[in-house]
């Protein structure tokens, strides 16, 4: 049995009396890949941020090992960095290049040399595709482009976990691609990771396990197989059929 | 507590002299204003249009304007214009005539921004719904740029309130002068006047300008 | 126009010009460190002191620098206060052109998208590093048109020194034009020297403002 790597029990979040996550629970172990899939506005987002500190939780308890991941807390700078997010809208610094978004945590936060970093970051950079854009700003880079740097800005802290929101939510159809291979190839080597997504295609390939979240509640959870293609639960049948839907008008026009 | 020199503004009519001089100011800057806004919508209107030439000599007149420090401006016309023309028009004069000036320079920057900040496609979307040039003007640009223009030109008063400060330089007897005659006459009864009063007026021009500047910020706000 | 007198009385605009440019300097430095100090404390909220900075640059904008120079200079030694002329004028200017520099700094601020602030705090970083590294270099990179305008705006109402017996240019002028009635030429000099300090700063600001409209970072 692997070791579990993060533990979410009974979470609960309430934005104005809005209940936005409801006693969630939630453990992922070492080396897997947890897909989160939903309707939007059902809460896949806000677990995701409150993993990360990002959000003010009501009640229950988020862990990563045995320390406690809260907002606000004094800890939270010291977990942040073996927690990697990457964000929907990449949200690199417009004003550092590449290779200097790269560097900036791991030789400031870290303190580790920047040579050894540098070293690192080209060799990220290289396996994404991207080892010449180390000299060029985000501005010039495709969104696709952007997205893999932030990938490889958030590996390079050597986190434990890599938590990726939405994050082909806003690119063109043709640079999806570029950017789920780069998530698969951290999939084979067995990296711990949570995804949230509509890209069902890649939910399937890429996932150990899919939870499907409906108004803040986990509804359904298993296997890929089970929960894309043999959902238990009709909500969940009534979801995955837009998807489908979208792909019988595909076949039409094609 | 010391003796802060607040009792030389109840002596005899002191106060209310004061009052008169920050009058003196308001009355200039209002004046200058009401001249200066037509003329700045007249003069950004035109650096918006097609004529190079034109547009090149009031660019450069405006930039000069708008580049001089505004008291350099007041000596030119208070101390050149008996040189250049053989007329000296009194302080007062000097004042409306270099305020009016400045004033329309910056209107007319304000007016030429907030112009060229409508997008292109505000236009084109005119066109494509058949607005004549005018119609697309009257409907569409001049409400936009209303909105835009309004807080910045309410703003301009309370620069323009707070440069009438200046005129004490060409010797109009404004607020400040009037200050400096209480202060020079109470000067044995009262030696610490100078604090009371200089603090008073830093007040009255405080109060001047701060419900000016609260209601531009308000209209910025409602209108963005 | 009299040549002799121009160049009899330049050297004396000279040394004029190098006082007001160097009041004017100085007193800009000390109105960039209030502007960050009060932008910071605006864009992080601070209780209690973040209403004594509103308040703060309510009254510098709202009152003309001759004012507030005749209250620095002629009211303040009578409750113990005392400076000297050229102390003077840079405590006004950088009173006046600290709220300023806040206005532009913190419209910087507000440029910085707040997820960049949860991006960078993801990565682990501290609020201090994040401030450093991230928020800060991206806020001034946009203030520095509104910076330029705010240098060119203080360096104008550096005119009004000649109040509290600056010997700067306008100071210069008058004296010139009481003493020997050289109108013209005495005007020529001070509109002279006044382009010669504020034109390069405006040609400056111009350039500035044009590159960061349309380019940015990385062109």
């Amino acid at each position: 049995m692997e070791e579990t790597i993060l533990t979410v029990k009974h979470l609960k979040k309430e934005y104005e009396d809005k209940t936005i996550l409801n006693d969630v629970d939630l453990a992922v172990k070492k080396g897997e890949v947890v897909v989160i899939i939903g309707p939007s506005g059902c809460g896949k987002s806000t677990l995701l941020r409150c993993m990360n500190g990002l959000e003010k939780t009501q009640s229950g308890s988020i862990k990563l090992r045995e320390e406690a991941i809260e907002a606000g807390s004094g800890n939270l700078v010291q977990i942040r960095q073996k927690i990697g997010m990457v964000f929907q809208n990449y949200e690199l610094f417009p004003h550092l290049t590449v290779l200097d978004n790269i560097l900036l945590a791991p030789t400031k936060v870290q303190k580790r040399d920047k040579k050894d970093v540098k070293a690192e970051a080209l060799k990220l950079l290289e396996r994404v595709g991207l080892k010449d854009k180390a000299g060029s700003y985000p501005r010039q880079l495709s969104g696709g482009q952007k997205q893999r740097v932030a990938i490889v800005r958030a590996l390079c802290m050597n986190p434990e976990i890599l938590l990726f929101d939405e994050v082909t939510a806003a690119l063109d159809p043709e640079m999806v691609r570029e950017v789920l291979d780069v998530m698969l190839e951290l999939a084979r080597q067995k990296r711990t990771m949570v995804i949230v997504t509509h890209e069902m295609q890649f939910a399937r390939a890429v996932a150990d396990r899919v939870l499907f979240i409906d108004q803040g509640k986990i509804m359904e959870e298993g296997t890929p197989e089970e929960v894309l293609e043999h959902p238990k639960k009709e909500r969940t049948q009534q979801f995955l059929n837009i998807f489908q839907f979208e792909k019988v008008q595909e076949r039409k026009i094609s | 507590m010391p003796d802060l020199g607040l009792d030389v503004l109840w002596k005899g009519s002191n106060l209310l002299r004061l009052l008169g001089g920050l009058g003196v100011a308001l009355r200039i800057s209002l004046i200058a204003v009401v001249i200066s806004i037509p003329l700045g919508l007249l003069l950004g209107t035109l650096m918006t249009g097609k004529n190079v030439i034109l547009k090149f000599i009031l660019k450069l007149y405006l930039e000069f304007i708008r580049i001089m420090p505004q008291l350099v401006l007041l000596f030119m016309v208070f101390f050149g214009s008996t040189r250049m023309f053989g007329w000296q028009p009194s302080g007062e004069l000097s004042a409306i005539i270099v305020f009016t000036l400045w004033g329309a320079a910056e209107m007319s920057d304000l007016v030429r921004g907030a112009l060229i900040s409508i997008p292109v496609h505000q236009y084109e979307s005119s066109e494509a719904l058949g607005l004549t040039k005018v119609q697309t003007y009257c409907y569409v640009v001049i409400p936009q740029t209303v909105r835009r223009l309004i807080p910045l030109s309410i703003n301009l008063i309370t620069r323009m309130i707070k440069t009438t400060s200046l005129i004490l330089m060409i010797g109009v007897v404004e607020m400040i002068k009037v200050a400096q005659q209480i202060i020079e006459a109470n000067r044995t009864t009262s030696p610490n006047a100078a604090f009371g009063i200089y603090l008073v007026i830093f007040l009255l021009y405080f109060l001047a300008c701060w419900p000016i500047s609260l209601l531009a910020k308000y209209l910025e706000r409602k209108w963005r | 126009m009299n040549w002799e007198y121009i160049q009899k009385y330049l050297p004396m605009y000279e040394k004029a010009a190098i006082l007001t440019l160097k009041l004017g300097v100085i007193g800009i430095l000390f109105a960039v460190l209030i502007g960050l100090f009060c932008a910071v404390i605006l864009y992080y909220k601070v209780p209690v002191v973040k209403r004594i900075v509103a308040a703060y640059i309510e009254l510098s904008r709202n009152t003309p620098l001759l004012v507030q120079l005749f209250f620095i200079y002629y009211g303040l030694p009578k409750i113990g206060i005392a400076t000297n002329a050229e102390a003077c004028g840079i405590a006004g200017l950088a009173f006046l052109g600290g709220s300023y520099m806040a206005e532009s700094f913190r419209s910087g601020f507000e440029a910085v998208d707040k997820i960049q602030e949860e991006s960078a705090a993801s990565l682990g970083m501290n609020s201090y590093q994040t401030m450093r590294y991230v928020i800060l270099p991206q806020a001034v990179s946009v203030s520095v048109p509104g910076f330029l305008a705010n240098v060119i705006f203080l360096l104008k109402e550096t005119s009004v020194f000649s109040a509290i017996s600056l010997m700067d240019l306008m100071f210069t002028a008058k004296d010139l034009i009481g003493l020997y009635y050289k109108t013209t030429e005495s005007l020529i000099l001070l509109v002279g020297f006044y382009l010669l300090l504020l034109l390069p700063v405006s040609l400056l600001g111009m350039w500035v403002e044009r590159r960061v409209r349309y380019a940015g970072f990385g062109t």
